[in-house]
């Protein structure tokens, strides 16, 4: 449903300052969401200064560093630090990214760090994913087929037929893109949003996969599929330089095709 | 387990939009905008039909500032919502989904609308 303003729980409050030490030569401010289950209070925002000096280049090095020395208390999810993992997902000044693979150097003046934005949050910078991989769940992320496999190979591809999954097979499934979409903000009860339909539409181009129909069939629903509008903040937000507004468009003309 | 009632992350209130996603959001506003515009229009046509008297105040009322401003606006609005309507038909047709033509296109509207409304005021004004 559409809702501009946060509800009263969500509304943000001032937190923390933490000042760099006196002989910090190169600060820069980090402006992080904080928010604590067990207190019962309203979220923050905490400020930390960070002597760019003592810290890596890239924004989750800064993070890491708050924990590490400033700040253990703080919540988030990192793994492989390499752009692979999808773990690192954050609102990192207005857009959507991992964390991992974004250059502290890549922003002027006071770094802003939120979660993943309208998404139900379990701590600090850490959203509740379930309904999202629920939602991927749906899609059966998975091969189908009808006919029984080769004796004495695997199911093979032409270099053609493969060379169609490029674009496609590289998502982590970070949800960036579903999460800075305004419709699945809105709707993401009922549209699955373009990380998922990425990933349905990819199992529809695998030229292995023999259950073409079905998945077409689950995917013809006004909410599913067509809550696309093509506002493309899904493309200009992928930090892994995919482009789910395409999958979605080709989900939308296969649908036409085969009527 | 207590029950913790989880807070909504921010959203609107920190997404930054890109040109697209700003210019997706003007469509529906000038799609609004004209729906509610040309219940105006309507009655500026039927007070036409009602004669001279009724025309010559008319053209009075149509020459106040806020008027010309209504007016001009939704001249605007119209090929605005025009050029985007034009866009969505391209996309439709499965194509200009490429990264680098995302914000090369929405310029290319902007100005498309900006020149059909610049040439309509030419049309009337000289």
């Amino acid at each position: 449903m559409v809702e501009f303003s946060l509800p009263k729980n969500s509304r943000l409050t001032e937190g923390k300052t933490f000042p760099a030490a006196a002989d910090a030569k190169n600060v820069k401010v980090f402006e992080v969401y904080r928010w604590d289950p067990d207190s019962g209070e309203n979220p923050r925002i905490d400020h930390y200064e960070i002597d760019l000096e003592q810290c890596g280049p890239m924004v989750l090095d800064a993070i890491l560093k708050i924990k590490n020395e400033i700040d253990p208390t703080l919540t988030f999810r990192r793994s492989c630090r390499e752009g692979v993992c999808g773990s690192c997902a954050m609102n990192v000044n207005g857009r959507n990214t991992l964390v991992c693979t974004k250059a502290i150097s890549d922003y002027d003046g006071v770094i802003k760090i939120f979660p993943l934005p309208h998404m139900k949050v379990i701590k600090d910078l850490v959203p509740d994913m379930n309904h999202f991989y629920a939602q991927y769940a749906s899609i059966k992320p998975w091969i189908e087929t009808q006919t029984p496999a080769p004796a004495d190979r695997e199911r093979l591809q032409s270099r053609e037929d493969r060379a169609k999954l490029d674009g496609l097979y590289e998502c982590v499934l970070c949800a960036c893109c579903s999460t800075s979409c305004p419709s699945y903000w809105w709707n993401s009860e009922r549209y699955l949003g373009p990380a998922v339909l990425l990933q349905a539409y990819r199992w529809l181009t695998d030229s292995r996969d023999e259950n073409t129909g079905a998945r077409l069939d689950e995917l013809e629903d006004p909410f599913k599929l067509y809550r696309c509008h093509t506002i493309m903040n899904c493309t200009d937000t992928c930090p892994k330089g995919l482009n789910p507004a395409k999958a979605i468009a080709g989900i939308k003309q296969m649908l036409v095709e085969r009527k | 387990m207590n029950e913790v009632k989880r807070p909504l992350s921010p959203h609107l209130q920190v997404y930054r939009l890109p040109l697209t996603g700003i210019i997706s959001i003007t469509h529906r506003m000038t799609g609004v905008f004209l729906s509610l515009g040309i219940i105006l229009i309507v009655s500026i046509f039927v007070i036409l039909s009602q004669g001279e008297q009724a025309y010559s105040s008319l053209q009075i009322s149509l020459n106040l500032f806020w008027v010309q401003i209504f007016l001009w606006g939704f001249i605007y609005a119209l090929f605005f919502h025009l050029c985007h309507g034009v866009r969505h038909l391209i996309w439709d047709a499965g194509m200009g989904f490429e990264r680098d033509d995302m914000n090369r296109y929405a310029v290319i509207e902007l100005i498309a609308s900006v020149i059909l409304t610049g040439l309509v005021f030419i049309f009337f004004q000289g």
